[in-house]
């Protein structure tokens, strides 16, 4: 694979599968007594964290420690140049000291692009998520959960071919839904969106994705496999995106009702962290169609392996 | 009699190949085979009254780290301009007498260009409440274009005041047309690029909206409105249903709104963020058309300076603009010569002859005539170049480097001095 990862549309589908496979193989060590590999020995990785993300950040650090890489976790708030800390001059420091692979979530869209293309550092650059942009571990954990449903012990080398997947929710401004989109395409998967009009993008001609408006629509005339919940953050409830929470819930949100529905072996995901009562109920979240616990394990396996490509330089050459 | 100097077979805009004498500061003789103290070859080049920028930031005074009166005016002579006018978004802001008769005499210290200074329509440009516009009509700047360009006048009650009280003095309003609150946090056009970029959009009707409310309101109070830099085919359209309507609007468009497009956003590379923000393929081509059959009156470049630490950065923190003046002629030779659609005359019309009528600018935007004050811009349309980071501005955020551009301003004459002669920048600004 490339040496960086900042979107999942960079991944080929034979890239993007090599990744689902090297994360089976890590999903087994961390299944051992002792879950350490010594495959990144020697490596310091830097979490460069500009907006708070505990869930992530512990995931990438749990991910470079399993390798045996030594990690940095350097959080900077505060973004811009009239805010006092610079990205360059953030990352100009990172790039002195030495980072051999820098994870970066940034509040911008776009800054992980930014980092990689400037100049200021030679280390391999990871997205933990950029703005209202791309999310691609997200999108990488969440094909590797939806796999292994689909085809348990026997998902090696295997892509999401006719998968339905509806991500559901604010679909404007999640970066886990572009992500998803990018990914599940390049794996073959058919991608609805749905999601009030106001929290749809405008344009959305270039995505590769269906749209719909209603929930139970989808549900009934698509039967889908995979149902995506996307969280609803604080920030729209109070910006006339839709009157009330409880008309959101009522419209949008996935409950019991909406999970009886469900052909079986359909599952139920969420990125987390959940607002349960408002985009998901509790019945459907701790359901056994749920898979919101083992996309974060998963998580940890699809990050070693997302690590152990971008820092293993002479493999990444054979690849393609 | 002071020395006079002999452009030798250069063609006026479209016109046959003459010799025109310039004695002192003003154009003695047009004709075949003058004689002066100095003949200058002038083959193959085209003359055009020097260019007039009516929307440039010279940033001064408060924003000298970005560019200087000076320096502005270097870039902008060896654009071709011989006049731009600066816009009040400066610090102290360009609302007081004081402060436009500081500017307008940077300008003639430096000996570049002439410089009109525009004032604010606002105290601060903060839309509250109207700036003290008579004075600044009477103060020795002698201004007559008003705006809060970067923001826009966006209280209905404030702009139609402004509209009806620049009339005591002939002034007019240039609006910045943005609707603020559908613009909170944009950072780029609003569309099938922002919606993959995942970039908060600007969307056209914010800029629509507000052109169709100043041109009615023009109307309602028999006023006369610019519109700066439109960016949009709906913009054009209603501009052009305003004027077959029989309002007075005039409206200008930007050299980057005519050639690039939101596309080159995908590289996230901020040299690229600008307000009103590049817009897609079809309103450029709309934008063009506009400029051809004369719904759009003017090119100007707002040139927007920024140092290198304003734009080294991720692009929600980046400052918006580009800069412009020493690539706009050739744009606008492109656009209008190069494409087979108009002629040089038009160019004249755009980016000389139409601000200066716009802007009242004495003795700028006059037909090259005899006994007119010289005011020229030779440009040798057969030079290619690819467009280098080093200018005469103090800054380099210009979206342009290594594109391959056309034409090449050559000499430009402001009031019978050489600014820049082949191509070279003067040492010494006129006296």
């Amino acid at each position: 694979m490339n040496r960086n990862l900042l979107s999942a549309g960079d991944l080929s589908r034979d890239q993007a599968i090599e990744i689902l496979d090297i994360a089976e193989g890590m999903a087994d060590v961390n299944d051992r007594e002792i879950k350490k590999l010594p495959t990144l020995r020697g490596k310091t990785v830097v979490n460069l964290f500009f907006e708070d993300s505990t869930r992530t950040r512990i995931s990438f650090e749990l991910a470079a420690k399993r390798l045996s890489a030594d990690v940095i976790n350097f959080s900077a708030k505060g973004s811009s140049v009239s805010k006092g800390e610079s990205l360059k001059d953030t990352a100009q420091t990172l790039e002195a000291m030495g980072a051999d692979a820098v994870v970066i979530r940034h509040s911008a869209s776009g800054a992980a692009n930014v980092l990689a293309h400037s100049g200021w550092i030679n280390g391999a650059i990871v997205n933990a998520g950029d703005g209202t942009h791309e999310h691609p571990t997200q999108a990488l954990l969440d094909a590797f959960t939806m796999r292994k449903r689909l085809h348990g012990s026997a998902s090696n080398g295997k892509a999401l071919e006719g998968v339905k997947v509806a991500i559901v929710g604010d679909i404007l401004h999640s970066r886990v839904a572009r992500s998803n989109l990018l990914l599940l395409n390049t794996l073959g998967a058919e991608v609805h969106f749905v999601a009030p009009p106001t929290l749809l993008p405008a344009n959305a001609s270039g995505m590769k994705a269906q749209l719909n408006y209603s929930l139970d629509d989808v549900l009934a005339e698509e039967k889908p496999d995979v149902v995506m919940m996307l969280r609803v953050q604080a920030e729209r409830m109070n910006a006339s995106y839709f009157p009330s929470e409880r008309e959101y819930a009522r419209i949008w949100g996935f409950n019991a009702d909406r999970l009886g529905t469900l052909k079986p072996g359909a599952i139920v995901m969420h990125p987390g962290p959940m607002n349960r009562g408002l985009e998901i109920d509790a019945i459907s979240a701790d359901s056994p169609q749920s898979t919101v616990l083992e996309q974060v394990a998963n998580g940890v396996s699809v990050r070693m392996a997302v690590l152990f490509s971008v820092l293993s330089g002479e493999r990444a050459n054979n690849v393609n | 009699m002071s020395t006079s100097f002999v452009l030798k077979n250069v063609s006026i805009g479209d016109g046959p190949v003459v010799d025109i004498q310039i004695t002192g500061e003003v154009v003695t003789a047009i004709g075949s085979s003058l004689n002066g103290t100095e003949e200058i070859d002038c083959s193959g080049l085209v003359a055009l009254p020097g260019l007039v920028d009516l929307h440039t930031h010279l940033r001064e005074p408060g924003f000298e780290q970005s560019e200087t009166v000076l320096t502005g005016t270097q870039a902008a002579a060896l654009g071709g301009f011989t006049a731009v006018h600066a816009m009040a978004n400066t610090s102290p802001v360009a609302d007081t007498a004081g402060v436009v008769e500081q500017v307008a005499a940077l300008g003639r210290e430096a000996g570049y260009a002439e410089v009109f200074p525009i004032g604010a329509v606002t105290v601060g440009l903060e839309g509250n409440q109207l700036a003290e516009l008579g004075a600044m009509a009477n103060s020795k700047a002698n201004v007559r274009v008003f705006s809060d360009d970067g923001k826009c006048v966006h209280d209905p009650v404030l702009m139609r005041r402004a509209l009806e009280y620049v009339k005591a003095f002939g002034g007019v309003i240039a609006q910045h047309a943005q609707e603020p609150r559908l613009t909170e946090g944009a950072q780029m056009h609003e569309g099938a690029v922002s919606a993959e970029l995942g970039l908060t959009g600007w969307p056209s009707v914010a800029e629509e909206s507000i052109i169709a409310r100043d041109v009615l309101l023009a109307e309602h109070v028999g006023s006369r409105v610019h519109i700066c830099h439109l960016s949009t085919a709906g913009s054009v359209e209603i501009v052009r249903w305003a004027k077959a309507r029989g309002i007075s609007v005039t409206a200008e468009v930007t050299p980057h709104h005519l050639l690039l497009t939101d596309e080159l956003v995908r590289s996230y590379n901020s040299v690229y963020k600008v307000n009103p923000p590049l817009r897609t393929e079809s309103d450029v081509l709309a934008l063009r058309e506009a400029l051809i059959d004369g719904t759009i009156d003017i090119i100007a470049t707002d040139h927007a300076p920024h140092p290198i630490e304003a734009k080294d950065c991720e692009w929600n923190a980046a400052a918006f603009g580009m800069i412009g003046l020493e690539t706009a002629a050739s744009i606008a030779q492109l656009v209008l010569v190069d494409s087979g659609r108009s002629n040089w005359n038009r160019v004249a019309e755009v980016l000389s002859v139409n601000p200066a009528k716009i802007g009242q600018d004495p003795n700028q935007g006059v037909e090259i005539s005899v006994g007119s004050v010289a005011n020229l811009t030779l440009i040798d349309p057969t030079a290619i170049r690819t467009v280098i980071a080093e200018s005469a501005s103090k800054s380099k955020n210009s979206p342009y480097v290594g594109l391959e551009l056309p034409g090449r301003v050559k000499h430009t004459i402001y009031r019978g001095y050489f600014t820049v002669r082949d191509g070279n920048l003067a040492k010494a600004g006129r006296a």
